[in-house]
C-alpha cells in the first residue's frame, strides 16, 4: 500500500510573523496543490496566530548550496576581513561612528 | 467618504505596521515610493562613478582593495532597491530609462568632481555618513521591502564611514601638504553633504504626504541637524578647522547652529547644472550599452541551456 503522501508534493512553508519582518522558513508539509498547502499551511502551523502572511513554495522549486559547496561559496570572503566596520580602528571621541 | 481599504490602510500607518506588496496602497502612495526608492537605487549606482575614479590610483594595495570592496557594496545597494521598487509594479528597464533621461533625480552630492584622494576620505566620512543618518531613520519606514532593505544596507554602511575617516585622519596627521588636502576636501564636500538632506521642510514638495505615510520618519531639516550635531566632534579630532565659521553651541536648543546653505547652488545643480551632472548619465548610458555584449551572451548560453534541456527530456 502506498502511503498518501507519496502522491502528494512537498511544500515548503514559510510565515511572516509580524509585519515588517522576514518570512521565516517554518516547515514543510504535502498538499496536492499550492491552494491546499496554504490551507494545510495555516491549519498545521498558525493555530496560535503566529503568522500574518504565509507562503508555500514547491520543495523541488529550492534550489539550495550544498555544505560541500561552502568552500568555493565562503572562502573568498575570509581574507577581507576590511569588509567589516571593526577592522579600523578610530580615535575613542569619535569611535562610535 | 473614505473607502474601507484607505481606512484599513490608514489604520496599519497608525499602528506602525507595515504595508507589504500585496496589500492595497493609495496610487500616490505607491507612486511616492517609487520616486523615493528609485532615486534612492540611482544614487547608489551613479555614487560608485566619482569614487570609482581613483579606484586605479589609490596609494596603496590596501587603499585599493578597501575603496573596491565599498565600491561593490554600493552596486549591491543599487541592487537591494531597485528589487524593493520592483515589488512596486515598475520594471527594472522602466527605471533606468527614468534615470537616463533626466526624469528620475538621484542625489545632487554625486554630480560633485572628486580631485584630490582626499576627496575619496571625504566622501565616505561624510557621504557616507550623511546618508547614514538618513538611512538609520529609514529603517523604520512604513513600505516593509523599504524598511527591510535599509536594515540590510545600514549594516553594511559602518566600515564605509569608518574608512573614509580613517583615510583622511591619515592625511590630516601627515605632512603640511596631506593635511592641507584634507582641509580643501572638507570645505568642498560638507556643504553638499548638507544638501544632501533636500531642502528645508517648508519648501520640500513632497515632505508632508510622507510623513502622513511614514514614508519618511524625521524631516530634513532634523535629519540635517542630526549630521551637522555628529560632524562637529569628528572635525575636532582631525585637528582641522570647520568649514562653517557660523558654528555655535546653543544651550538652549542643545544643538548647535550653523550658516544657512546655498539654496541657489542646491537647486542648479538638482536642475542639472552641477560640475559632472551631464558627465554622469553619458557614462552611465556607455556603460549600459558597452556591456549590451554581456547581456546578449547571457541570453545565448540561457537558450543553448534551454535546448539542451529539452533535447534530454526528448
Ligand atoms: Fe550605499
Ligand atoms: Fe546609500
Ligand atoms: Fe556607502
Amino acid at each position: 500500500m502506498t502511503n498518501i503522501t507519496e502522491k502528494l508534493e512537498l511544500f515548503e512553508v514559510f510565515v511572516r510573523s509580524k509585519r515588517g519582518l522576514d518570512h521565516k522558513h517554518i516547515g514543510s508539509l504535502h498538499a496536492e496543490d499550492h491552494e491546499q498547502a496554504l490551507e494545510y499551511a495555516r491549519d498545521c502551523y498558525t493555530r496560535r496566530t503566529e503568522g500574518v502572511s504565509i507562503w508555500v513554495v514547491k520543495s523541488d522549486d529550492i534550489c539550495a548550496s550544498q555544505e560541500d559547496d561552502a568552500e568555493c561559496f565562503y572562502d573568498p570572503s575570509d581574507d577581507k576581513p576590511y569588509r567589516h566596520a571593526t577592522y579600523y580602528v578610530l580615535p575613542d571621541p569619535v569611535n562610535n561612528m | 467618504m473614505t473607502a474601507p481599504q484607505e481606512e484599513n490602510f490608514m489604520r496599519k500607518i497608525q499602528a506602525e505596521e507595515k504595508i507589504e506588496p500585496k496589500d492595497w496602497m493609495p496610487e500616490a502612495y505607491r507612486k511616492n515610493l517609487i520616486r523615493q526608492i528609485s532615486q534612492h537605487a540611482h544614487s547608489e549606482v551613479i555614487g560608485m562613478q566619482p569614487e570609482g575614479n581613483w579606484i586605479t590610483r589609490a596609494p596603496s594595495l590596501r587603499r585599493k582593495v578597501v575603496l573596491l570592496s565599498k565600491v561593490q557594496d554600493e552596486a549591491g545597494h543599487g541592487l537591494y532597491l531597485y528589487s524593493a521598487c520592483e515589488t512596486l509594479g515598475i520594471s527594472r528597464s522602466e527605471m533606468i530609462e527614468q534615470l537616463q533621461s533626466g526624469v528620475a533625480k538621484y542625489s545632487s552630492i554625486f554630480n560633485y568632481p572628486t580631485l584630490t584622494w582626499a576627496d575619496v576620505g571625504a566622501i565616505g566620512w561624510l557621504v557616507d555618513g550623511a546618508a547614514i543618518v538618513n538611512q538609520v531613520s529609514l529603517q523604520r519606514t512604513s513600505y516593509g521591502p523599504y524598511s527591510r532593505g535599509m536594515i540590510r544596507i545600514c549594516k553594511e554602511e559602518s566600515f564605509h564611514q569608518r574608512q573614509g575617516y580613517e583615510a583622511i585622519l591619515e592625511l590630516a596627521k601627515g605632512s603640511p601638504g596631506q593635511k592641507e588636502m584634507a582641509q580643501d576636501a572638507l570645505n568642498r564636500f560638507y556643504w553638499p553633504a548638507l544638501m544632501m538632506f533636500g531642502p528645508h521642510d517648508s519648501e520640500s514638495a513632497h515632505s508632508q504626504k510622507s510623513m502622513e505615510w511614514k514614508i519618511k520618519r524625521e524631516t530634513n531639516d532634523d535629519l540635517r541637524q542630526k549630521f551637522v550635531d555628529q560632524t562637529v566632534k569628528q572635525i575636532e579630532v582631525l585637528g582641522l578647522e570647520h568649514p562653517d565659521k557660523a558654528i555655535k553651541w546653543n544651550e538652549e536648543r542643545g544643538h548647535y547652529d550653523s550658516s544657512d546653505l546655498n539654496w541657489d547652488e542646491f537647486w542648479s545643480v538638482i536642475n542639472g547644472n552641477g560640475h559632472c551632472n551631464r558627465q554622469r548619465i553619458e557614462h552611465h548610458v556607455a556603460a549600459h550599452e558597452e556591456g549590451e555584449w554581456v547581456r546578449d551572451a547571457i541570453t545565448a548560453y540561457n537558450d543553448k541551456k534551454r535546448a539542451k534541456k529539452a533535447q534530454n527530456a526528448a
